[in-house]
């Protein structure tokens, strides 16, 4: 088939794509988006089998479809609450992926340097487009590939570190070699001098020392960051991961691999921000792990933690009017969200007005809470993003917060000396009655103590979240 | 342990220091409870109901004293009561620790331990053994009732086909517990209701209960009431003499006067003089809340009701509580009850008396032998929030001036980042051959429509969008298919395996996306 054509269905299949995310702005809209990126997809892969330069088309199809399958089977039975170790499990292979075209690229274009120019003008395919480059875009082609494998090792590594965390397979907690920053600077610093090798003298050995320094980098800065920043680093690989794609679609000279990497590196790279700026935090500060330093002694707590049994809370329920209920990564630990559905339904049923409160970087993945709450059948249009009902909390009477502990700390507001001062936060306290449900006594993730917990208007309903909503459901009536 | 609870000695007294339904509590705290014969009668409560609640029933005040580890009552104990402590013994009681050093020098030689209920510290921790509150609630509600009773008219305002009757105009002084409770009857049975108090800040809670607050033309800093642990100071000279200006002015239209002002530890001040009295229409009705500590008004003679020459009755009870003796007995014995769950952390049905806990140590005045009032203040201090700093207002020329230093900010910002990245640009299309530069425009253009796309993406679709950019990712399977059919076998396998790995991602992403979304629906 002529190039001609694959470029058309290229352009096709970008406009596909760009859809497909622009599709994601709405509930209903998005139900046709993904169907946008399927097409998209199935026609790269369609025009790149038959267009110039691929061969073995048969192997290749069998691969697909071996790797669907898997692919058909892990998604169907994943959890929702494993959504989180899923896709940085699934980001893991797309870095992988990078390395190994790369590597090949660079395998591919020692082999076509070292013919003469008589074979070269035979050859087709992959090495046939190599073998018509100049010096200049030689060597321009080294740069991008080597920055293709750098990011794609980065990305291995540090989703599948990434997943391991979140999979709980390691210790949440940031930890760092001895050495801590110095480590990966002197990695990076590394990868640069090797990077001037390479492009000197094209050996396999440079490129090989950098791959090793890279897939450290990737290791290293992940096990730093603790679980609370998850979101952050999710998305961060996320945009890794299509810059990685991007390198290679330069290094390959391929539009539609530069445009999709672009768009989900850019894609990845604002939900990073958006999750920074809920945290109150520089992106630099995520990554660097640990949380800011702290300015002074936090304020003391006054007060009490008053405990509250099924009843108290059941009678307030039954009394209330307006419930807002905020759910944080407890609640997706404890799989409490069908019993908190359970209880909407009920309360709806009484007449009542049910709300959730949703901040951006609950759980540990951008929209988690959404996704999981989605899973359990409650309604997306009584779930509200935080912006939308911060200021609903004055007239509402009772807050349930279940399994969040940073994301409704008043010590934002008012604890300058506090880690989190000036992270925006849901302001559950103004309301006229809060419980929290929580496991025990004690701070969260981030360590912080938080001192909503001894508002003379909070109740402490403690134990396992599923097992308190459910010993609520019966007593609603 | 046991519990006793004898009747009540002082004249008129009606309540009792425990109910049937309190003993039932105590007793699941592990403490046996005794009571003395008849104590309960006058409140309603029958020996019998106590024998059903398991308490035991004794015959004679002696008796009960002797058998009791912990004895609590209502009223300060008499001369004689007292001389029944031993030692170890512990009493909850009134006590009045502040005028009763003879009391207090009685218990410390006898090595009785006393908790005096008055002492509770006002903390939210403590509110649910606060007497004071409770019964202060009581006489604010009954203050009205009394009124009601003395005043010959209605207090709500009717129209009715015999005429039209005008609503009573209530004025309630001093806005502490039973000042609002006597806000909150009074406007419940319909009155127009007034309330003053020399605390600002409470004006608010007035304004909740439905009566209108009476604001003084004065500026004054008032001492902010949480430093005074929630009571009321005393206020200077002219502040006093504001605040009866405008009172003289308020005498002739009220019909009723509740006042409730006391100071801690002070004579009552005099809020109501006699010119008020004669201002006021013949009918009109003061209930003198303060007629225990010499009252608000001079007139007011301590547990009397009198008439004046003008026709106002004045009403100087000081047993409001009592004259409800069922609800006062009811809520005193559930304090008692609350001040025995803190002495009994174990449940065991030991007392442990702990002097480190800043309410058992603030209620206790003789322990082990030693006088320990007063207190020392608690270790938690603050009851109501410190007044927030008021925000300054901008003005429109300061507001319009900060428009435009954002606006150029941001234009500022927005045209050197532009520089910046194209002068970049630049710089690379230099030395950059052809076709990079192509690839290069792109690029560019891609991401710039990423971002524009991406902002629009809703939040709660955040973790769809992951998925999807995921899949759409392993676009990366088009760079392994161009190069599997070139070269070796080694490339091959790379090519194969990058293949493969994609093939897994783009099933995955897509698929799982779908089984999200899906699962979105409105309700």
């Amino acid at each position: 088939m002529e190039f001609g054509f694959t470029t058309a269905a290229y352009v096709v299949a970008a406009v596909l794509f760009i859809l497909s995310l622009g599709g994601l702005s709405g509930q209903e809209s998005a139900k046709r988006a993904v169907w946008y990126g399927i097409v998209g997809m199935a026609l790269a892969v369609f025009a790149t089998l038959v267009g110039p330069g691929a061969g073995l088309w048969f192997l290749s199809l069998l691969l697909i479809a071996a790797g669907g399958a898997i692919g058909y089977v892990v998604a169907t039975r994943v959890q929702m609450t494993e959504m989180p170790q899923l896709v940085a499990a699934m980001h893991s292979l797309v870095g992988l992926a990078a390395v190994f075209v790369g590597l090949i690229a660079h395998i591919e274009l020692g082999r076509v340097l070292g013919m003469d120019h008589a074979t070269r003008e035979t050859l087709d395919g992959f090495a046939g487009l190599l073998a018509h480059k100049s010096a200049v875009e030689i060597n321009i082609l080294r740069v991008e590939l080597f920055l293709g494998v750098f990011i794609g090792a980065v990305t291995f590594t540090g989703s599948v570190v990434a997943y391991g965390k979140l999979a709980g397979k390691l210790s949440s907690n940031a930890s760092k070699l001895p050495g801590g920053h110095m480590l990966n600077a002197g990695a990076a610093a590394l990868s640069l001098i090797c990077l001037i090798w390479y492009f000197n003298t094209g050996g396999f050995f440079p490129l090989f020392i950098m791959t090793l320094a890279a897939l450290f980098i990737g290791y290293h800065l992940i096990m730093g960051i603790g679980g609370a920043d998850m979101p952050v680093v999710v998305s961060m690989l996320n945009s890794y991961s299509g810059w990685a794609a991007a390198a290679i679609g330069f290094s390959l000279g391929n539009d539609l691999l530069i445009v999709v990497g672009a768009l989900v590196g850019s894609s990845g790279a604002i939900l990073s921000y958006i999750m920074c700026k809920a945290m109150n935090r520089s992106f630099v500060s995520v990554i660097l792990g640990g949380f800011g330093g702290t300015t002074g002694p936090a304020m003391e707590v006054e007060g009490e933690q008053v405990a509250i049994d099924a009843d108290g809370v059941a009678t307030a329920l039954n009394e209330a009017d307006s419930v807002i209920i905020v759910p944080g990564y407890g609640m997706a630990v404890a799989q409490a969200q069908a019993a908190v559905s359970e209880l909407t339904n009920k309360l709806r049923g009484k007449g009542k007005n049910v709300r959730f409160a949703i901040h951006p970087v609950a759980g540990r993945l951008p929209g988690h809470m959404n996704v999981l709450l989605a899973e359990a059948k409650v309604p997306y249009d009584i779930v509200m993003e935080m912006d939308e009902i911060n200021e609903d909390f004055p007239e509402t009477d009772v807050v349930i917060v279940i399994g969040s502990n940073d994301i409704v700390n008043p010590a934002a507001q008012e604890d300058p000396n506090s880690p989190i001062a000036g992270m925006p936060v849901l302001e559950v306290w103004k309301a006229k009655q809060v419980f929290v449900s929580k496991r025990g006594q004690g701070t969260g993730y981030s360590g912080i103590e938080n001192p909503l917990f001894y508002k003379e208007n909070t109740r402490m309903f403690y134990g396992d979240a599923k097992d308190s909503v459910n010993a609520l459901l019966p007593k609603i009536d | 342990m046991k519990i006793g609870v004898p009747k009540e000695l002082f004249e008129g007294e009606a309540r009792v220091a425990l109910t049937p339904d309190s003993a039932k509590q105590l007793q699941k705290l592990g403490y046996d409870c005794l009571i003395e014969t008849g104590a309960g009668a006058l409140a309603g409560f029958a020996d019998k109901d106590y024998n059903d609640a398991g308490v035991e029933v004794v015959k004679t005040a002696a008796a009960l004293w002797k058998a009791a580890d912990i004895v609590a009552k209502v009223r300060q104990p008499n001369e004689a009561e007292l001389k029944r402590l031993t030692k170890g013994k512990t009493l909850i009681s009134f006590f009045n620790p502040a005028a009763n050093d003879a009391g207090m020098e009685a218990a410390k030689s006898k090595g009785a331990n006393v908790i005096a209920m008055e002492m509770v510290p006002r903390i939210s921790r403590a509110q649910k053994m606060d007497a004071l509150s409770s019964m202060a609630n009581i006489a604010g509600y009954r203050a009205v009732i009394e009124a009601s009773n003395n005043f010959g008219r209605f207090f709500t305002g009717q129209i009715t086909a015999a005429g039209k009757v005008p609503p009573a105009k209530v004025l309630v002084v001093g806005a502490g517990v039973a000042g609002l409770a006597a806000i909150g009857t009074s406007t419940s049975l319909g009155a127009i209701t007034y309330a003053f108090d020399v605390r600002p800040e409470v004006a608010e809670q007035v304004e909740s209960m439905g009566a209108e607050f009476v604001y003084l033309d004065f500026e004054e800093e008032q001492a902010d009431g949480a430093a005074t642990g929630g009571y009321a100071s005393v206020s200077s000279p002219e502040f006093r003499e504001a605040q009866l200006a405008k009172f003289r002015e308020l005498a002739p239209e009220v019909d009723i006067v509740i006042t409730t002002a006391l100071i801690p530890n002070r004579e009552a001040p005099e809020l109501w003089t006699e010119d008020m009295v004669s201002a006021m229409k013949p009918g009109s009705v003061i209930v003198d809340l303060a007629a225990e500590k010499g009252g608000n008004c001079k007139l007011t003679v301590m547990d009397e009701k009198i008439v004046t020459e003008n026709g106002v009755t004045i009403i100087g009870y000081t047993d409001f509580p009592s004259r409800m003796a069922a609800q006062a007995s009811t809520l005193y014995a559930t304090n008692i009850r609350h001040m025995m769950t803190d002495l009994t952390p174990e449940k065991d049905g030991q007392i442990n008396h702990d002097m480190e806990d800043d309410v058992i140590r603030g209620a206790t005045v003789t322990y082990a032998g030693e006088i320990t009032f007063p207190p020392p203040p608690p270790k938690i201090a603050a009851i109501a929030a410190k007044p927030k700093e008021a925000v300054k207002e901008l003005t429109p020329e300061e507001k319009r001036a900060e428009e435009v230093a954002a606006f150029k900010k941001q234009t500022k910002n927005q045209v050197t980042l532009l520089a910046v990245g194209g002068a970049l640009l630049l710089a690379v299309g230099l030395v950059a051959p052809a076709s990079f530069m192509q690839h290069f425009i792109v690029f560019v253009l891609s991401v710039f429509i990423g971002f524009q796309v991406i902002w629009g993406v809703a939040h709660s679709l955040h973790t769809p969008l992951m998925a999807v950019t995921n899949a759409i990712s392993s676009i990366i399977i088009l760079g392994a298919l161009m190069q599997i059919g070139s070269g070796s076998f080694l490339v091959i396998l790379l090519a194969a395996l990058s293949v493969f790995m994609a093939g897994i991602n783009i099933f995955g992403g897509f698929l799982v996306t779908r089984r999200m979304l899906a699962m979105f629906q409105k309700s």
